[in-house]
């Protein structure tokens, strides 16, 4: 027998369909290739060598996954409860978490620093009892990219909770086990590759932060100058070649992890 | 007029105009020919130090010259270098250093730059100085939190040759993109002290102040030189060089001096 055509996949493409399909395609192909094309390849080793740009990567690599690890640690959980307890206010809460997702991140940075910087309402306490400043540090920049990466994991987590069988859950609680058991041995084995996309994803825009380090941790090279920042600054000295080859380090990692991710996020074959 | 490379861009401007958002290109966004006076839209590329002043002179130059219309492009003079070297768009620079005017005169892009002010730096701290501080050396006092500009932009730069010319080592928390970075830092309470322009205090309100007599008042402390040239790729020559005229006329220099320049 014959295959049938797939539903969905028409043979012959509308123009109406087929033009600003294409326009949208130059949209984001355009630029990357630009990109790739105005790349130093015979200086890029040395570019990417350099002492600032080593410092940069090094840093902006511990500060993601520092950021990462803070997602999953208290992110996981939050998606849980939104997913999974009822109570009044839940929508709201979930807007707000959701919020850096579309807020400017100089806005993010700005809000930082009225909650956690010097004269913060929770950063003049810190000052205060603990000495403990996060603007100019490290530990402020890890917020910073915390603040803006953590809502691709819950919302991508959260999704993951609600769509998960809980019969399966009950089942097991039936059985005698308990709620720690059930959640590692029923929950997490249903949900682990959206939780892991969603992992990523925060880890992949950890990485790219930039307006809301900036704006709250400053930019001090070794310390909050991660590589978007040191990109910016490169361009600010006319060092166009030298951005150019940090840049595509950037945008290496992210097409590879979108990549990765694509059965998960869009569902694509 | 060289009406030879400025026709094929007419046209692509014209093709943008049809893709985009009707509203971004009315009538009146070009230059109006052969009516001898400034006329259409003028494009003003300026350092972030130069706000206050050149948004006054923008409206009086609109107001003296109907039809016209003045867009300001206000960014760290490095960046505004950057967008012209590599795309263009500006009618008229006017820059926070001789240096990165000099790369966009170096890429043929503006010609015959002049100096139309000058600006000292002054250490910018809160309003009643709860630190004491009282010269640039009191900024390598440990446990002082102390914000520059980066090395990359001119405000940075300058202030690394006073720190220099002091003998001072600062512990700086952080070197910001641009000057205004400084004074919000400072002017949030982040940090004790920046270095900023004399003129970004006028600006800087209520909440901060300078520390007059912190050694870069003396007469061979570091001045930053601001020059200002009408683009060679400018759209708009004749209302450029009307402007021009005006920033380096005697209403454009008590305008600057207002804002706290040192104009010649």
């Amino acid at each position: 027998m014959r295959a049938r055509a797939r539903p969905g996949a028409p043979r012959r493409l509308p123009p109406l369909v087929a033009g600003p399909a294409a326009v949208a395609a130059a949209l984001f192909v355009l630029p990357l290739a630009a990109l790739a094309a105005r790349a130093p390849w015979a200086d890029l080793w040395s570019d990417l060598t350099h002492p600032a740009a080593r410092t940069a990567l090094r840093l902006s690599l511990v500060c993601s996954l520092w950021a990462t690890a803070l997602a999953v640690v208290f992110g996981l959980p939050l998606a849980w409860v939104l997913a999974r307890v009822p109570f009044p206010g839940r929508r709201a809460l979930r807007a707000v978490v959701l919020v850096p997702l579309v807020l400017p991140p100089v806005v993010g940075g700005v809000a930082l620093l009225l909650a956690f910087g010097r004269r913060g309402v929770l950063g003049r306490l810190l000052d205060e009892w603990f000495s403990v400043t996060l603007p100019f540090t490290t530990a402020g920049a890890v917020l910073a990219e915390t603040f803006v990466a953590m809502p691709f994991l819950v919302i991508t987590a959260e999704a993951a909770f609600r769509a998960a069988d809980r019969r399966y859950e009950e089942a097991a609680r039936t059985l005698g086990a308990r709620r720690w058991a059930v959640f590692r041995r029923v929950t997490l084995p249903l949900t682990w590759p959206a939780l892991a996309a969603g992992a990523l994803l925060a880890w992949a825009r950890a990485l790219g932060e930039f307006g809301a380090t900036i704006t709250f941790a400053g930019n001090t090279p070794g310390r909050t100058t991660t590589v978007p920042l040191e990109v910016y600054l490169l361009l600010e000295s006319g060092r166009l070649d030298s951005a150019v080859a940090l840049s595509l380090v950037l945008l290496v990692v992210s097409v590879t992890i979108l990549a990765v991710l694509r059965d998960r996020w869009v569902g694509a074959r | 007029m060289r009406a030879g490379p400025q026709a094929p861009r007419r046209l692509a401007a014209l093709g943008v105009c049809g893709a985009l958002v009707a509203g971004a290109c009315g009538p009146g966004a070009g230059p109006v020919e052969g009516g001898g006076g400034p006329a259409g839209r003028l494009v003003v590329f300026a350092a972030s130090s130069l706000t206050e002043p050149f948004a006054r002179l923008g409206r009086e130059f609109e107001s003296a010259h109907p039809g016209t219309k003045v867009r300001f492009n206000f960014a760290g003079s490095s960046a505004l270098a950057r967008q012209i070297t590599e795309g263009g768009g500006a009618d008229v620079f006017a820059a926070a250093d001789e240096s990165t005017m000099a790369r966009v005169t170096g890429a043929g892009r503006a010609r015959h730059p002049v100096v139309m002010a000058r600006n000292r730096l002054t250490v910018l701290v809160e309003r009643g100085n709860p630190k004491g501080i009282r010269s640039l050396a009191d900024l390598a006092r440990p446990g002082l939190v102390v914000v520059v500009c980066a090395p990359e932009v001119p405000c940075g730069r300058l202030a690394v040759d006073a720190f220099a010319a002091a003998g001072v080592v600062p512990r700086v928390s952080s070197s910001e993109e641009n000057v205004k970075a400084v004074v919000a830092r400072v002017a949030l309470g982040e940090a004790d002290a920046g270095i900023v322009y004399r003129s970004d205090v006028t600006a800087a309100g209520a909440r901060v102040e300078a520390v007059d007599a912190a050694g870069l008042d003396a007469d061979d402390a570091p001045q930053a030189v601001y020059p200002i040239a009408v683009t060679t790729t400018s759209a708009n020559p004749v209302a450029a060089r009307a402007f021009v005229a005006l920033v380096v006329s005697a209403r454009g220099r008590a305008a600057l001096a207002a804002s706290g320049f040192m104009v010649p």
